[in-house]
């Protein structure tokens, strides 16, 4: 059930992401008025125009890849805590973004051992994106078939950070075989960065950004069912087997595309479901899914703001900013939030 | 005459079967569940009544013999339409969330709501008249973990009632209880039963308060498996049968459980 309280939040939220939105694109190296970040946003002529230059083709796609990134990986991550069952579950933690990294590793890394034509055309964007999906999909089936036998909290994630280590392992060989060139190509990718995508991947991301969560509005009802457990799931009439599969995939091609652009961005996933269940007080997924895509989006925006560093000329990597404040949630979870975890 | 019978199965063998081999736990076994009924299941521990409880939901397939309930095989409804026909209270435990004890009730309002769940006002009416019945109304906006065991049971009946089916079955309700919540409890089926002309069957190991209260008993022995009202089952001695130990016997003119050599 939709209260008022719930709406007065989504429009006040829906608000909060437009300001950042604004911020995150006037903010940086070169700080740019709002108003004039307006005025090029609605077509009209900047003042200068090298702040149109960087506006257009430098902010403002970094802030848009900001908010799909921020929107998919919550959004996977509040669908992996409700079938897991598990509040600590995540993209990141359960080794999603492993699985991604290893597949992204095939094809930058993997690519040189191919006849050159083809090899090429594995390392295009869709290259790159299809490989992410397929790892993030095979780590978590490996992930939910071994979760079948365990009913434990805790070894679920244990079983997650060893497919994590499994892959960083594989991914240790393949650099073993590549060039410097290829090496660095992929250690800048894992660093994760929100920035240096072009508008045709932008669009590539928003689309399958798109699918994926069209796929979990799908699953709102299947999710709400899952809260008393696959049993009682089962008892409402619930396709249990169709349900999880429609999960699984839209997690994979959430986590999976986003990984492909952005690299692996840590604890987003995990933390921001949180956040949101906390403010709404709810597990009702109609409003957390609403509450977690904006918060996503909003604290995503936050993330890169801060990494940019107004006013200097420093830029932090996104997934140290992440972690920041992505890690203490995750210990404040384990400490205070006893009760919600057993 | 209208047709009582909501649920029937003759003759049928209960059990597992992995790949080629079959494990056969109970058999011949014929039970019929009647409209207004508040049936109790017993027997000891690992004799199958868990494995009849399953089969009877549909969980699991009968090793031969057919489960009939309203005149169809259950195997031959989907679990959409047999969500419709029977609803279950089980003893696992919920797994984390911050549902309120209303919410919970509505989530037996599943099988009827649109794709996205949304709750008609013929939904809402269901729902609290499930938590009137249940008198769980002064607990309604509290989650779910933070009301007693006792409470708890109460609320997992009021959504069994909101799912709005001619048959409820329930798994051990009363293993977590004392003796007060357990009367209460046993008394709460009694009134729903008489009340709203819906069938229960529920298992326990209760059997003192199951023989008092039940209109009728499934009793599961090693040997067979009986139904009947207690009073005949107390009169053919089926109780003395049920526990292969000397040192527990039934004594028919208490109609209680003796224990010898303590």
């Amino acid at each position: 059930m939709l209260k008022s309280k719930h709406i007065a939040l989504f429009i006040s939220l829906t608000f909060i992401m437009f300001v950042l939105f604004l911020l995150d694109i006037g903010l940086g190296q070169v700080s740019i008025p709002l108003k004039e970040v307006f005025k090029s946003l609605t077509g009209q002529e900047a003042s200068k125009e090298t702040w149109q230059y960087i506006i257009l083709n430098f902010r403002l796609p970094k802030a848009i890849t900001a908010i799909l990134v921020g929107m998919g990986l919550s959004i996977s991550g509040l669908l992996m805590q409700t079938m897991f069952r598990n509040p600590l579950a995540g993209p990141y933690v359960l080794g999603l973004s492993s699985g991604s990294s290893l597949g992204v590793a095939f094809v930058i890394l993997g690519a040189s051992l191919l006849p050159s034509i083809l090899g090429s055309l594995i390392a295009s964007s869709y290259g790159i994106i299809i490989a992410s999906c397929l790892g993030s999909f095979m780590v978590l089936s490996a992930v939910l078939i071994v979760s079948q036998r365990l009913r434990n909290t805790m070894s679920i994630l244990i079983v997650g950070m060893m497919f994590g280590s499994f892959t960083s392992a594989f991914v240790g060989v393949l650099t073993y075989f590549s060039t410097a060139e290829q090496l660095q190509k992929f250690t800048f990718w894992s660093l994760g960065n929100l920035g240096n995508l072009s508008w045709s991947s932008i669009l590539i991301l928003a689309i399958s950004v798109f699918i994926g969560l069209f796929l979990s509005l799908m699953s709102i009802k299947s999710l709400d069912a899952l809260l008393l457990g696959e049993n009682y799931a089962k008892s409402l009439g619930l396709n249990f087997k169709k349900a999880r599969l429609t999960i699984i995939f839209a997690t994979s091609i959430l986590a999976g595309s986003i990984t492909a652009f952005a690299g692996p961005i840590a604890f987003i996933g995990l933390a921001v479901p949180h956040i949101s269940k906390l403010v709404f007080q709810t597990s009702s997924h109609r409003v957390l899914f609403w509450g977690t895509l904006l918060f996503g989006a909003i604290i995503m925006l936050i993330c890169d703001i801060v990494s940019q560093v107004p006013g200097t000329s420093i830029i932090l990597p996104i997934n140290a900013i992440t972690s920041i404040i992505g890690a203490p949630v995750v210990i404040w979870l384990l400490v205070g939030k006893r009760k919600m975890m057993t | 005459m209208e047709n009582k019978i909501i649920l029937k199965a003759e003759n049928i063998s209960i059990g597992y079967s992995h790949k080629k081999k079959q494990k056969v736990v109970a058999e011949n076994i014929s039970i019929s569940l009647e409209k207004g009924k508040l049936i109790s299941l017993i027997g000891a521990n690992g004799i199958g009544k868990s494995t009849l409880l399953k089969t009877i939901t549909g969980i699991q397939k009968s090793i031969s013999g057919d489960v009939i309930l309203n005149d169809k095989k259950t195997t031959d409804y989907t679990s959409l339409q047999l969500a419709q026909q029977l609803s279950l209270v089980l003893t696992e435990s919920l797994p984390p969330s911050n549902l309120t004890v209303f919410e919970l009730v509505a989530l037996g309002r599943q099988p009827y709501t649109n794709w996205i769940g949304t709750l008609t006002d013929e939904d809402i009416l269901k729902i609290n008249e499930a938590i009137e019945l249940t008198q769980i109304t002064h607990l309604s906006n509290k989650k779910h973990f933070e009301i007693s065991d006792g409470q708890l049971q109460k609320v997992l009946i009021a959504r069994a009632l909101a799912q709005d089916t001619p048959l409820i079955i329930l798994d051990e309700p009363t293993t977590h209880l004392d003796l007060l919540h357990k009367v209460s409890l046993f008394k709460l089926l009694k009134k729903l039963t008489h009340e709203t002309q819906k069938c229960i069957l529920f298992s326990t190991h209760d059997i003192d308060l199951a023989i008092q209260l039940s209109d009728e008993m499934i009793v599961m022995t090693p040997e067979n498996t009986v139904q009947d009202t207690p009073c005949n089952l107390i009169e053919k001695g089926t109780f003395g049968a049920l526990f292969n130990d000397e040192n527990i016997q039934f004594d028919i003119e208490k109609a209680k459980f003796l224990f010898k050599n303590l």
